[in-house]
């Protein structure tokens, strides 16, 4: 089945389509909801009004068991806000929520029954090592990591190696850009920390502004190669263009932030991506975006390679390239990650690690 | 139609490409072309209901992982549509993974019900549930009660129902370790057990079959009456004595598979369930005086 005919793409481009899908459209849709972490989601659609009395019983049952996980993970998220703005109290440094967390602790249009693994921060690089002693000190540690990979992160990585709260266990990403420093494409974090929104209720706590959302939430898709997370992320965008893009300035303002972030690319694949399979009402924006490097084709190969990405989340989007365009993907990430005198030696010391761990 | 309707090579085809299996109120799609599983369900699963399409919760499969090693050392690997949620184990533990997969299946994604880790049965329309800690004997309990006349509805977990705070029946066959099976087969000539699977991560196991009454009557839910903790101990006296429902609450919480993620509603389930019910400890050594002690309970 190709993922632009699937039941859950169809939901996606419209939630209403719920209404009429027959009993193996649901069972497939559930399945590849729940695969592609976007089952809760249809479930906050489902439950509400009227769609909520034309869904079966035991379709509503998996979605009520999904919007207590949403819920769950809601309540959670706005927790360890709370407790990062603690953490960073009185240093005068403020902290951006990204993607997920960002959504889920203001309310945005893509936290609609968002799930998540982790809380993602935004923090000036020149503050970084004095985030990272203040987190401590409230109980955020890396835990054991080996001093290859510890080095790694801080000399190459746009984040810290990934931190846990000692005694809640949550998870956080202290990044200090959203590009690694070895990344063929620079961008200007300055100017998402400049322009961030202030979050509600803190002094120092910020969510990006509406344009970064949106090339944030690209740029992390299209580079950083989680496809399996591929189609939620993309269907956050959908639902940040859908919402934003009545403004008459969002266009032109989002292709200006694209071309000042040096993020058009991630953009336009995108874009792109979303016109296939959301149909997302997107106007002569592709033309503009594409005059800075020349004209822009309506579909490239690679935008072919990019839809098998995001259909290798569930086995009954996969086709026999599905493999290659993973592959293709994998070194494609490596590749956009770093040069490859660096690249080389990493991979093989990756490789050689695994093998030293692989009895337990 | 019920699986034993189907003859062995039409069930072992059925397997091969799904077969859709009714387990209380869920319709779970099992694929396997090992001979544990259908061995397993041809023993153990022929009073359930089965559909011959349509859909289902959980879509499971449990088969041999290909490569090499398969030719010394095969071993079976159990998958939810894709996610492989354990390691590959011995192949002849392919029935024990089957069941244990499906216990996952539901305890991590099941969230309609709140999810005790607690046995539970019926007599007389009034619900004992049985929380057990590792070794207190509740699954030889459990399976001596339900092969003396009480009706099984899950011996490894309560399904609360968010809409009605009953107990919802699974009637899946009792999990039984080591000493344990020996003790039951002795107890009751009734008692016909699948396949053992040897050196698992809980020794020897092998699961009883449930009473037909408790398959056919899966779709009952019942109210809870009773929580009762059991303790086996060598030469223990059957005594019954009353526990703290604050206690009895505690306990049922901090061992339920998904009290947290249900939140506030977990809470007033469980709440719920401990109110409207009478709390014991019980130790015991002889299964025929517990036999007693609860048939007289649940008078």
């Amino acid at each position: 089945m190709r993922l632009e005919d699937s039941p859950l793409v169809a939901v996606l481009r419209d939630p209403s389509h719920m209404a009429i899908f027959d009993m193996e459209q649901w069972d497939l849709a559930i399945r590849q909801a729940r695969a592609a972490n976007l089952l809760g989601r249809l479930a906050v659609w489902a439950s509400t009004p009227p769609l909520r009395d034309r869904v079966p019983q035991w379709v509503m049952r998996h979605m009520n068991a999904e919007i207590s996980i949403v819920e769950k993970q809601t309540t959670a998220v706005h927790w360890e806000v709370k407790h990062i703005a603690r953490a960073l109290q009185g240093s005068g440094i403020p902290a951006v929520l990204l993607k997920g967390a960002a959504y889920a602790a203001a309310g945005l249009p893509a936290a609609i029954g968002r799930s998540f693994a982790d809380v993602d921060i935004l923090v000036p690089k020149a503050d970084l090592a004095e985030v990272e002693k203040l987190l401590f000190l409230k109980g955020w540690t890396t835990g054991n990591i080996s001093a290859y990979d510890d080095r790694y992160y801080r000399q190459w990585m746009h984040e810290l190696a990934p931190m846990h709260h000692m005694i809640r266990l949550t998870p956080l990403d202290v990044h200090h850009n959203i590009l690694p420093e070895t990344a063929r494409i620079q961008t200007r974090p300055e100017l998402i920390l400049r322009d961030a929104l202030r979050l509600p209720g803190y002094d120092k706590m910020f969510i990006p502004s509406r344009t970064d959302q949106i090339l944030h939430s690209a740029t992390h898709l299209f580079h950083e190669g989680e496809w399996h997370h591929g189609l939620r992320d993309l269907s956050d965008i959908d639902l940040l263009i859908r919402a934003y893009s009545s403004e008459p300035a969002f266009w032109s303002d989002l292709t200006a932030r694209a071309a000042d972030l040096n993020l058009q690319a991630p953009l336009l694949h995108a874009l792109r991506c979303l016109q296939r399979i959301f149909h997302t009402p997107i106007p002569e924006v592709p033309e503009q975006l594409g005059s800075v490097h020349g004209p822009v084709p309506r579909w490239s190969s690679l935008d072919a390679v990019f839809v098998s990405g995001l259909a290798s989340v569930h086995d009954s989007f996969r086709t026999k390239w599905s493999g290659l365009a993973e592959f293709v993907l994998y070194i494609r990430s490596h590749w956009l990650r770093m040069p490859l005198r660096l690249l080389i030696p990493h991979l093989v010391h990756k490789s050689l690690t695994r093998v030293e761990r692989s009895p337990d | 139609m019920r699986l034993r309707e189907l003859a062995p090579a039409a069930l072992r085809e059925s397997l091969a490409k799904g077969l859709i299996l009714q387990t209380g109120p869920f319709r779970i799609r099992v694929m396997s072309s090992t001979d544990e599983v259908f061995h397993g369900l041809h023993l153990l699963y022929g009073d359930f209901e089965i559909h011959g399409e349509g859909y289902a919760d959980y879509h499971v499969r449990v088969d041999r992982v290909g490569g090499l090693r398969s030719y010394w050392r095969p071993q079976i690997t159990f998958e939810l549509d894709g996610v492989h949620p354990f390691l590959p184990l011995p192949a002849d533990h392919a029935f024990a993974s089957f069941e244990w997969g499906l216990n996952w299946c539901i305890a991590g994604h099941a969230h309609h019900y709140l999810t005790l880790h607690a046995a539970v049965l019926e007599r007389n329309g009034r619900a004992v549930i049985l929380p057990g800690d590792p070794g207190a004997g509740k699954s030889t309990l459990t399976a001596a009660l339900s092969l003396s006349g009480f009706r099984l509805l899950s011996d490894e977990m309560t399904l609360v129902d968010r809409d009605d705070g009953l107990l919802v029946p699974l009637a899946r066959p009792v999990n039984l370790k080591n000493n344990s099976i020996a003790v039951i087969s002795a107890f009751s000539k009734d008692a016909v057990f699948g396949q053992e699977a040897h050196d698992t991560h809980k020794g020897t196991v092998a699961h009883l079959k449930p009473s037909q009454d408790s398959v056919l009557r899966a779709q009952e839910k019942v109210a809870p009456a009773f929580v009762v903790f059991p303790r086996w101990s060598a030469g223990a006296q059957t005594v019954l004595t009353p526990r703290s429902k604050a206690d009895a609450f505690m306990h049922t919480a901090n061992h339920a598979f998904n009290y947290e993620v249900l939140g506030r509603s977990g809470y007033e389930l469980n709440a719920g369930l401990i109110d409207a019910s009478e709390c014991f400890d019980f130790s015991y050594s002889s299964l025929p005086e517990a036999i007693a002690a609860f048939t007289e309970l649940l008078k």
